[in-house]
């Protein structure tokens, strides 16, 4: 299990994370997610051993390591831009963390070729790096790292670099991967959809500091606050007084804001609701529709249906699942 | 795209000016070896292959130029790693500082280490004789060849690489050994190869430093020539050392050729970060020390001691330069010598900037093949050694017109040499001009030439200062060539130092005329980091 807690790391006078404390438990995927300039890549880096940290501690299994060196964590890493070694082939890049053990030419053989089986490039252990399209590239990458076994591995956004389809594919690819090989990793991206297709847990990094760390289902349906409901691209958050029009009342004079999530919002001609049709957009499927309220707020809620704006929407909201803090 | 028969033209200038003043000339010097009496003989050659005089300057020549290319390469590679990764206060001024050793004539390199090693130094130690100190002298002249060669490449590599190797389970060492070392190795070899050549073909170091054991093929090619008369076996001399020279330059060509090309290149303002631990601090401070005592030590000791009187510190040795009775120690009166210096430089330059800046247009231009000869060729003169090249003139420019007594002459050998250094600093800017550029300005109405003169010429006039100011620093500095050309009454500098160093009793005076020439080579030094600002290249 890693325990990180209350880690600082200062450049000069930035601080680029501030007190972080975050635990991974053993072969789960637990994402850290934040905008750029969060402190989310230095705080993978200071994991990994390649930024010293100004203060607090990194542990593994109870045992400090902030004095261990990176080569010693039995850790893995995969970049953003991958980093394969342009000098050596892809053989020679799998096989680098374990020619690093010790492991005899035939072992190391053997292990190439099942990590390249494992990515879906098999046989491809002669070609050199700059012949592999962006996609392979990531693959490869991940069969390096997966390769000497780490017992915990750390992703910096690894997706980023690739294009849409590509990455949804990759992704679903990635997690089935970890999953089979019990994998305990780290993940970090700036993307919710990333995020919560892969992990089991997602921790929210703000200005250095982790402000959320929950499964993706509570952070969805119970967002600490405003700015993680933003960030996650929660919509709908509207403030109480705007709700109690509608007949939404706070459960306590304490909170300012709600969130309404849109699945909860029931397009319905039976709706006990109305209010007027602002917008409405086609998104493959379904329809976004932008619902005024009187005060000047809108609603965001999904349609299987085309409505047409200035006519009268009817709805109903689930009360229920309205979530209310204090922004 | 320019048409082809405009290529040849804008090609013929500088092909006829290499043909007559540098071919022509090997040629000769060739045919001197090769037929000394208007016969075929072997007998020059094969007194310079058997002579065990010769052998062994031969094989000194070549162990030094190994060992003091090893030890720039290990003193170079740390500096180039902190300027690389490195950002902290004074990068740039202690990069340009860099710079100064090799902008140097090396006549001056020569004498600054006599003032600090030689007779009277100040560390209590003579050294002058021994290959101590002709090898830190090389050291101390080419480091900015491997600082500025690798750091260049080694600024763009991405720390990423190194990253990965340690988080896969290497140590520092293992890291540098297995990624990093195997991705700058063809930097390395590039730059090693050039200094290799610069001390391979060492002359003004060697002539103050060295000895009669002590010696390089390039010194006893002067001296066969110009105190023995030996014209044939000189002759002899300067093709075997010429053809080991092309070896080296053709190999030095293929390291250039083979960059990694899979290689994704950062832009170094990415790379570089300022020092963060006690251990990155002490690495960079002690790098920066090391580089400051290896650079200052010698210019601050030359300067005190070029004020050195017997009455303690003043500035007599530079009155005693400029005062009649004692100029004529020199043969010609410093003031002359200044006078010439300076009246050569700005011819020099205008030719070494007009034939280069052709020359660049050709091979930028010539695709494939073709362009990458005449860059090859065009390098031969920085290979074939100054001496050579001034040789070359004294044997073959008698003939058809007799130019040897001609004012051009010495201009014209100062821009042979400064020639490649112009190609070298002009073609990368050249080539990073898009085609799409020239392509808007046709579409605009701009004819070939327009388009070269309203697009091209203002990209490249900023490179095109920099060679300019190169090719100063070398014309003022120029000391083999010139040594064998200059007439008396047309001594520059390098050659009135000289004569003071071998006369008794004006040491000191020779010490101040080093300042001097130093001087003038700073401003010009100055100049070249001025108009290049921050923006970091290869030599």
């Amino acid at each position: 299990m890693l325990d990180v807690s209350d880690l600082t790391v200062r450049f000069g006078s930035t601080t680029a994370v501030d007190g972080a404390s975050l635990e991974v438990e053993d072969r789960t995927i637990h994402a850290l997610m934040g905008p750029s300039g969060s402190g989310k890549s230095t705080m993978l880096r200071a994991i990994a051993g390649l930024e010293p940290p100004t203060s607090g501690s990194i542990a593994w299994d109870g045992q400090p390591l902030v004095n261990v060196p990176p080569h010693r964590r039995g850790f893995g890493l995969m970049f953003q831009d991958y980093a394969l070694f342009p000098h050596r082939t892809v053989a020679g890049n799998v096989a680098f963390g374990l020619q690093m053990q010790g492991l005899n030419a035939e072992a190391v053989r053997t292990r190439v070729a099942e990590m390249l089986d494992l990515v879906g490039l098999p046989g491809s252990e002669n070609r050199s790096i700059g012949t592999l399209s962006g996609g392979e590239q990531q693959r490869i990458a991940l069969a390096r790292t997966l390769a000497p076994d780490p017992r915990l591995i750390l992703l910096d956004e690894p997706l980023g670099a690739l294009d849409r389809s590509l990455r949804e594919h990759l992704l679903i690819e990635m997690r089935s991967i970890f999953t089979a090989v019990h994998a305990t990793v780290l993940y970090v991206t700036h993307d919710r959809e990333e995020a919560f297709t892969i992990a089991d847990q997602v921790a929210i990094i703000r200005d250095g500091r982790i402000v959320a760390d929950e499964t993706p289902e509570e952070l969805w349906h119970q967002p600490p606050d405003g700015w993680t409901a933003r960030f996650i691209g929660l919509e709908n958050l509207l403030p109480a007084s705007s709700l109690s029009s509608l007949g939404l009342e706070p459960p306590s004079a304490d909170v300012t804001t709600g969130v309404v999530p849109p699945e909860s919002i029931v397009l319905t001609a039976t709706g006990g609701r109305a209010a007027t049709v602002a917008g409405a957009h086609f998104r493959g499927g379904v329809y976004r529709i932008e619902i005024g309220l009187e005060d000047g707020h809108q609603l965001v809620a999904w349609s299987p249906k085309r409505l047409h704006p200035e006519s009268t929407a009817r709805f109903d909201i689930d009360a229920e699942r309205i979530s209310w803090f204090d922004d | 795209m320019r048409s082809k028969r405009s290529l040849l033209l804008i090609g013929a200038i500088p092909a006829v000016f290499l043909g007559y003043f540098f071919i022509y000339p090997v040629l000769t010097i060739l045919y001197t070896g090769l037929v000394p009496d208007g016969q075929i003989a072997t007998s020059a050659f094969s007194e310079a292959l058997t002579s065990s005089t010769v052998r062994g300057i031969a094989w000194f020549t070549l162990w030094q130029a190994l060992l003091s290319t090893l030890l720039t390469v290990a003193i170079g590679l740390p500096v180039a790693y902190v300027f690389a990764r490195y950002r902290f206060p004074g990068r740039s001024l202690l990069r340009s500082l860099t710079l100064v050793p090799f902008v140097l004539p090396t006549i001056v390199v020569g004498v600054a280490f006599l003032a600090v090693l030689g007779p009277g130094s100040p560390f209590g130690v003579n050294l002058q004789g021994t290959i101590w100190a002709i090898l830190i002298a090389h050291v101390f002249y080419n480091l900015a060849i491997v600082i500025r060669g690798v750091g260049a490449f080694w600024e763009q590599v991405d720390p990423h690489l190194e990253d990965a190797a340690r988080i896969l389970g290497a140590g520092r060492i293992r890291v540098f050994r297995t990624i990093t070392l195997p991705l700058l190795r063809p930097a390395i070899l590039s730059s090693a190869a050039l200094v290799f050549l610069f001390s391979f073909t060492s002359f003004g170091v060697i002539l103050v430093l060295g000895d009669l054991r002590h010696t390089t093929l390039e010194v006893e090619i002067w001296r066969q020539a110009t105190a023995f008369l030996r014209l044939d076996l000189a002759a002899a001399l300067a093709v075997l050392q010429l053809i080991g020279v092309t070896v080296l330059l053709v190999l030095y060509g293929k390291a250039r050729n083979r960059r990694s090309a899979e290689l994704t290149l950062r832009p170094p303002s990415e790379v570089a970060r300022a020092p963060r631990t006690m251990g990155e601090w002490s690495v960079v401070v002690s790098t920066l020390c090391m580089l400051a005592i290896i650079v200052v030590t010698p210019l601050a000791v030359l300067i005190w001691r070029s004020l050195s009187t017997p009455d303690g510190l003043g500035f007599s040795n530079y009155a005693h330069l400029f005062s009649p009775p004692r100029a004529t120690a020199a043969f010609v009166s410093p003031t002359d010598a200044i006078a010439n210096t300076l009246q050569f430089a700005i011819p020099a330059v205008l030719i070494a900037s007009g034939i280069g800046l052709l020359a660049a247009t050709i091979i930028v231009s010539a695709s494939g093949r073709s362009g990458r000869i005449f860059d090859t060729v065009l390098m031969l003169p920085l290979g074939t050694s100054a001496v050579t090249i001034g040789f070359g003139f004294l044997v073959a420019l008698d003939q058809p017109i007799d130019l040897r007594a001609s004012i051009l002459l010495i201009p014209v050998a100062h821009a042979l040499v400064a020639i490649p250094f112009v190609v070298r600093s002009t073609v990368p800017v050249m080539e990073s001009i898009q085609h799409r550029l020239r392509e808007a300005a046709a579409v605009l109405g701009a004819s070939p030439r327009q388009a070269w003169k309203e697009v091209d010429l203002p990209l490249i006039t900023r490179a095109l200062a920099v060679a300019a100011m190169f090719a100063f620093a070398i014309s003022v500095g120029e000391f083999g060539a010139t040594s064998f050309i200059a007439r008396p009454a047309t001594a520059t500098i390098p050659v009135a130092i000289f004569r003071l160093l071998g006369r008794p009793g004006t040491f000191g005076e020779a010490m101040a005329m080093s300042v001097i020439l130093m001087a003038i080579v700073a401003v010009a030094a100055l100049g070249i980091e001025a108009v290049r600002g921050t923006r970091s290249g290869g030599v």
